[in-house]
């Protein structure tokens, strides 16, 4: 095929790729969007294979096949509850893949046309080196992710002593070893750069707590761009480019997205630290009394409201309630009450998880409401049903300038006329912080596992 | 004698023959440097270039993910994973070369692990935008 063609149908699969992006500003949209995505890859394929010399279909196919069977079988099994822990995983193969093209660039740099082996042009030399040293960090940095996630390793953070001057310190000496690479093109330096890569990925991401999850998901996912980007570079390949600029700023727009969810700033987050050994809880706790409910009188005073406002929490998903939930949900609207879901920014531990978590339970979208369109909605609410969710209804973030998640936007659920608050226990949430909601007099607690609850309500609804 | 003498000159002759074979592979090494390092000028036009199409695309990629709606933020980090498995265009290439080295097995490592992300990730996509339904009246 001839360069230039190719690089108008490079083209093409770029725009595609920004369709499918853009789909997803409607969820009408989305599904033609994630179709421009396939075709953008398939077009991309095709015209790369077009453009071999010879195309050695064996260990090609088998790639494909054996990669394209394995990701088929995942994705058709995995459970919504799972997503996270599966995007993080997935990042952790860009990266790993964009080592191994770096690699294969390094050892025979003229099949992509950048020089001869140990004669490799300086600038291509920076581009790889830049594609090896964020593919190895998001590769090894999304497989402690994906281990915390699942829960292979703990959740807490994993700091001590001077863990930031030794990042500092492998980070330059990374520095140099580049600078090792450009002139001499020693092997040894480039593997060496691979290794402490690596190493740095793990550095990176352990001291990042479970509860700022959602932040690390969204940066390696802007990371693994990136990495795509390096190599688009390293290949003089604008599709890589573009491809890899649109997920780098994807990711780095989510993360944005989910630090000022939580009032944090990223360079904190980055730090780490956070949600470990409860952070000293508020000041005068003393004996607080609290009132507590049963699922009959949840049905009895949901059943007669005419507007109820549900607030689902990561809590909601682990018990897997969603589906009870619904059901509940679709009984008080029989009994013509208005329902309604309000969702947190970092509900979830991915951005908009809860979405989907709901979206897979039946939910329609159009019920659903992002926490500043709802927020004004509270106080004219009969009922605000809190599922699983603390932090993010506490009032505190409000009004208490000592709380440590003073600050923090959260959902105005103490506005409505009364609230409901289906909890495990009075323990605290991620944060370790107190929440003041639960103190309140018109709070009722429904201390139960949020699935048993809401199935109880659903059967105290139907008997009413 | 003719026999021996016929011998002797095609031996020579082809000892000219590999010199001249190798003086050619030296050349075509010479000209592969040489073409490596065509003018600093046209190298720095690459990466202008590439700086111009990156600089636009995260232009792009800002203003197009804004829009998005939150509720679909999972799908969207789903569906980039999918497309930043495009790096399989670069391991196509490592492998396509036509002959099997250690290149060669690396672009089919790599082109394995893009092919998973590229599978799950726009197949995971798929699962999650069909649950989005609307209200039904």
């Amino acid at each position: 095929m001839d360069q230039n063609l190719a690089t108008l149908f490079y083209l093409v699969a770029s725009v595609c790729f920004i369709l499918a992006l853009r789909g997803l500003s409607h969820p009408e949209t989305s599904r033609a969007g994630n179709r421009y995505g396939i075709a953008g890859m398939v077009i991309a394929i095709l015209t790369t294979l077009a453009l071999l010399p010879e195309v050695n279909i064996l260990l090609i196919g088998a790639g494909i096949v054996l990669g394209g069977a394995i990701g088929t079988f995942i994705a058709l099994r995995i459970q919504m509850t799972a997503l996270p822990q599966l995007v993080a995983a997935f990042h952790s193969l860009v990266g790993l893949a964009a080592v191994f093209v770096a690699a294969a660039a390094f050892y025979n740099p003229a099949a992509y046309g950048i020089g001869v082996p140990g004669d490799i042009k300086l600038a291509s030399l920076i581009e790889m080196s830049i594609g090896t040293v964020v593919g190895a960090i998001t590769f090894t940095g999304s497989v402690v992710a994906f281990a915390k996630l699942q829960a292979l390793v703990s959740g807490r953070p994993v700091v001590f002593t001077g863990q930031h001057w030794l990042n500092l310190g492998l980070g330059l000496i990374t520095v140099a070893l580049v600078a090792w690479l450009t002139t001499s093109e020693s092997a040894v330096a480039f593997w060496l750069i691979v290794a402490i890569s690596l190493a740095l990925g793990v550095l990176i991401i352990i001291p990042i707590g479970g509860a700022d999850m959602p932040v690390v998901i969204s940066m390696l996912n802007s990371y693994s761009g990136w990495a795509a980007c390096g190599i688009g570079f390293t290949l003089h390949n604008n599709l890589l480019i573009i491809a890899g600029a649109l997920v780098g700023s994807s990711g780095a727009i989510l993360s944005y997205i989910m630090c000022k969810g939580m009032n944090r700033s990223f360079f904190s987050v980055i730090l780490g630290g956070f949600g470990g050994e409860g952070a000293g809880p508020g000041a005068d706790m003393g004996e607080r009394t609290y009132h507590q409910g049963s699922a009959e009188d949840a049905a009895f005073i949901m059943s007669n409201a005419n507007k109820v406002i549900i607030v689902p929490g990561y809590g909601m998903a682990v018990a897997q309630a969603q589906h009870a939930l619904r059901e509940m949900a679709d009984l008080l609207k029989e009994k013509g009450v208005e329902v309604k879901y309000a969702i947190h920014p970092v509900a979830g531990r991915m951005p908009g998880h809860m979405n989907v978590l709901l979206a897979e339970a039946n939910v329609p979208y159009d019920e659903v409401f992002e926490m500043d369109e709802i927020n004004p909605e509270f106080a004219e609410a009969d009922v605000a049903f809190v599922i699983g969710a603390n932090d993010v209804t506490n009032p505190a973030a409000k009004t208490d300038k000592s709380s440590p998640i003073y600050g923090m936007p959260v959902l105005d659920v103490e506005k409505a006329r009364q609230v409901l608050v289906v909890k495990r226990s009075m323990a605290t949430g991620y944060a370790g912080v107190d929440n003041p909601l639960f103190y309140m007099d018109h709070t009722m607690m429904l201390l139960s596992d949020a699935k048993k609850m809401c199935e109880n309500i659903v059967r105290a609804l139907k008997e009413s | 004698m003719a026999n021996q003498a016929l011998v002797e000159k095609a031996e020579s002759l082809a000892r000219d023959a590999q010199a001249l074979a190798a003086g050619l592979q030296d050349l075509a090494r010479e000209a592969q440097q040489a073409v490596a390092q065509a003018g600093p000028g046209a190298d720095e036009g690459v990466l202008v270039m590439g700086l111009t199409v990156f600089v636009l695309a995260v232009f792009v990629g800002y203003h197009v993910v804004w829009r998005v709606t939150p509720a679909l933020h999972s799908p969207l980090m789903s569906v980039t994973n999918a497309i930043s498995s495009v790096i399989i265009v670069g391991a196509l290439i490592a492998a396509g070369t036509g002959e099997f080295g250690f290149s060669e097995f690396m672009g089919f490592l790599a082109i394995t692990l893009a092919s998973v992300n590229i599978f799950g990730g726009f197949i995971v996509t798929q699962r999650m935008l069909s649950m989005f339904k609307r209200k039904q009246k």
